[in-house]
Order: structure tokens, then sequence, then C-alpha cells
């Protein structure tokens, strides 16, 4: 079955990214295809790359690009929620006339459009707030 | 009741203590702007999204009420709100705005089974 990731919790503060990324590997580990993961709401600081959280604690963004690149899984980020709370690539830095840029490769910045696309194109779409 | 590949938004989330609702609106107003059928329920804390009257909110906080007045110019015109959560905060459905549907609680598990599709927020 062909699966999809909405997740709306941000890490650290709320389980819901940790309990997204057991449920894909959980999901690959027995032959399914997660298509896509969207970041939207809080779920956006997932995505950030100055993500320093002690070494003894998992680092959730670099879980996610694990999973990009072991199991080519899209990462997919709402450019408007991720830019009112500070998350943006380098273009967008530029853009906006910031000093810094927070995301990166392999997440990208993108639509809602994308999310909807994502329903369209999975089995099940599962959300994770 | 629903047109089949309906996109169903529940709002769960009251105006201002979150961005939830502004959000939820946001993904319901894209899912139109694409050309897809959406309907909303209004839940819980959510229905206070449609009290009538309502101003800006916390310092800093925009507004959500124009947009839910502005529903109707997407096609989104199906509106439910759970009777349950008006009584529990007893409140009317004449408080609420124009073209709202109350359903009873127990019709709301139907609802989400004629939707394929749903987004929580």
């Amino acid at each position: 079955m062909q699966y999809g990731l909405l997740v709306m919790g941000a890490p650290y503060s709320s389980p819901a990214p940790h309990s997204a990324l057991r449920f894909s590997h959980a999901v690959l580990a027995r032959g399914h295809q997660i298509e896509g993961v969207f970041f939207y709401h809080d779920g956006v600081h997932n995505a950030s790359s100055l993500m320093a959280p002690p070494q003894d604690e998992l680092n959730l963004r670099e879980a996610w690009a694990e999973l990009n690149q072991q199991h080519g899984v899209q990462l997919d980020v709402c450019i408007a929620a991720a830019l009112r709370r500070g998350l943006m690539s380098e273009s967008e830095a530029q853009r906006h006339g910031k000093q810094a840029s927070n995301v990166a490769s392999p997440f990208e910045l993108t639509g809602l459009g994308q999310l909807l696309e994502l329903q369209h194109r999975t089995d099940r779409l599962i959300t994770f707030a | 009741m629903a047109t089949p590949d309906a996109l169903l938004v529940i709002i769960r989330h009251a105006p201002h203590s979150s961005n939830w609702l502004r959000e939820g609106l946001d993904a319901a107003l894209v899912a139109a702007a694409f050309g897809q059928p959406v309907h909303l329920l209004f839940m819980g804390q959510g229905i206070m999204a449609l009290l009538k009257e309502q101003g800006s909110g916390a310092p800093g906080q925009k507004a959500t009420l124009p947009t839910i007045d502005m529903l109707e110019m997407y096609d989104i015109d199906k509106l439910w709100v759970a009777e349950g959560a008006l009584e529990g905060m007893h409140l009317s459905a004449d408080s609420l705005v124009e073209g709202v549907t109350p359903i009873a609680d127990q019709e709301i598990p139907g609802l989400l089974q004629q939707h394929a599709k749903i987004f929580n927020f």
C-alpha cells in the first residue's frame, strides 16, 4: 500500500514526529511504500537544520533526512507555515533579507497543493499531530 | 449527502488560542481553489469560529471571521456544526453565522464514513 504522512507536531514538544518516524519504519518493514511526508502547522520545525539536541537524543531532522536517503521519501514543508515560524531556505532568506537560512535539501519548501496531491496519490494519508 | 471525492476538513480549535483554525481554513481554501469539493465540520471548541460579530483576537492576531464569510466564494457551502458542542457551550444556532447546518453527534460517524479524505485541525 502507498502511504502519505502529514506531520503537524513540533519536534521535542510533541510526540507526533517521533511517532510518524516509527510508523514509517514499521510500514516500510512490512513492504509498503511511503510516498512522501508533508510538514504543516508546527510540524515545519522538523525541517530546521539548526536543530541541535543533546548528543544522546535522536536528531529528528537527521532521522527524516535518513528516511529520504534510504527510502526516497519526499519531504515537503508548507512554505507559508514555515516562513511565519522563521524557517526558510537560502533563496527565501535572500528574498526576505535575512542573514541565515535553516531549511535545506532533502526538505523542500512547497505549497499546500502538494499536500492535496499527496493525498490523491496515496491509498492512506495518516496525520500525526 | 456528500459529494464523492469531497474533502472533509474538521475544525476542532477555537480562534486565537493557536494557529490551528487559520491553518485548517487555509487547507480548505487551497483544496477548493484546486477545484476539489470541500465540506467543513466544526466540533468541540471549533464551533466558536462560527460565532457572529467576533472581532480580532489576542494582540496581533487577525480575525478569522472574514475567512469564514469568504468560504461561499470558494464554493464551500456545506458547514456542519456538532449539536453536542453547541449545547455544551450553551450556544444557540442563532448566535452562529448564516448557512451552518447543525448535525446530531450520533450522525457524525456516518458523515465521516461518507468521506474518504479527511483533514483534522
